[in-house]
């Protein structure tokens, strides 16, 4: 089966998302809070950039030009990412400098946002008439399944926490909500994909997302922030100037190497 | 930073179904619920276990090595106790 171009794209944009949120947990390895969430946050780094492997070989079959899962990961150029900016964003936050130290709060907050939508997303497309892609949902909604709920337990201490951890958990989520307007802005490859059956419209998904996270945001004693005036284009190639330096770390070996193994 | 207020528990993981747990570590976290996660996230990374318990630490009362003497050498010597005089079937003789 090759597959359409609406459909390569959208494979594309449900792998990029985990690659790119996966190296940027991955930069916590060694500098977590504590042993346990050191840990828990590769752990998670691990289950996504798993799943953004399986999505990049199916893409790549379903290509048929011969690339790879390292192909799409190593080769592209940050204009190709399909990934919504609020994941490539640096871990200390929206406003951080690219070597400020990570903000643990901005961190669980992520996971929270986007592993929420995430989840939904992977349950609906369990019923895809693309089997592989329904098969790896299947798969991948019992390690999204986890990630929400350790980002809801960290986000309800943090929030109802002492001053401190909620004011930074508070400042955290202000930064960090805007950027979540972009997953649920549905487009033609979208509505195409849903009307195949092969995707799901990710405007359906917001109002359970909205349910979902507020629950958790108020078990935290905290308040939804104010809506978005700005919307973040990540999904369709628009990306923040923080794109650049995550790939240029993650691409480095194998542009400097070119098809090098060991 | 409050890490250092996190209390200890200890972390029993059972293998699988029919086994008993077996203590396998310990780690601090802030509360019981945290400490199960903590529990799977450090503990489970390589398939070892299906059920995990974790205890705090400050439940746990052990015994003193320094009167093992007293505690375990007296049953030495009472072989009329010992499980050693029949053999077990094959299908059971893991105990």
């Amino acid at each position: 089966m090759t597959g359409s171009r609406e459909h390569q794209e959208y494979l594309l944009r449900l792998a990029d998302n985990p690659l790119v949120l996966g190296q940027r947990l991955a930069e916590w390895c060694g500098h977590g809070p504590a042993l346990e969430e050191d840990l828990a946050l590769t752990n998670v780094a691990l289950d996504l950039i798993g799943q953004a492997r399986l999505m990049y070989s199916h893409a790549g079959r379903l290509e048929g030009k011969g690339r790879d899962e390292d192909a799409f990961a190593f080769l592209r150029d940050a204009g190709e990412f399909r990934n919504f900016t609020m994941l490539e964003l640096p871990n200390a936050g929206p406003n951080a400098g690219g070597a400020a130290e990570g903000d643990y709060g901005v961190t669980i907050v992520r996971n929270l946002l986007f592993s929420s939508f995430q989840l939904l997303q992977w349950e609906a497309l369990a019923r895809s008439t693309d089997e592989s892609l329904a098969a790896i949902a299947v798969k991948s909604v019992k390690e999204t399944r986890y990630h929400v709920h350790h980002a809801a337990e960290w986000t309800i201490r943090l929030g109802d926490g002492t001053e401190l951890s909620h004011a930074r958990v508070e400042q955290a989520l202000a930064g960090l909500w805007p950027y979540a307007a972009e997953f649920f802005a549905a487009d033609t490859v979208d509505r195409a994909m849903a009307d195949a059956g092969i995707g799901v419209d990710p405007s359906v998904l917001e109002s359970s997302w909205r349910a979902s996270v507020l629950d958790v945001l108020s078990a935290a004693t905290l308040v939804e922030p104010k809506e978005a005036r700005v919307r973040s284009r990540g999904k369709f190639g628009v990306h923040s100037e923080h794109l650049g330096f995550v790939l240029a770390e993650m691409q480095f070996l194998q542009r400097a190497y070119p098809g090098g193994q060991w | 930073m409050t890490t250092m207020d996190w209390p200890l528990y200890e972390v029993f993981i059972r293998s699988k179904q029919g086994l008993d747990h077996k203590h396998c570590g310990s780690l601090h976290a802030a509360d019981d619920n945290m400490a199960l996660r903590m529990a799977r996230d450090v503990y489970t990374r390589r398939q070892e276990g299906v059920s995990i318990w974790v205890v705090p630490s400050v439940a746990i009362t052990a015994s003193d090595p320094e009167c093992k003497d007293e505690m375990f050498d007296p049953a030495a010597d009472k072989i009329y106790r010992h499980p050693t005089f029949y053999k077990l079937p094959d299908e059971v003789d893991h105990m």
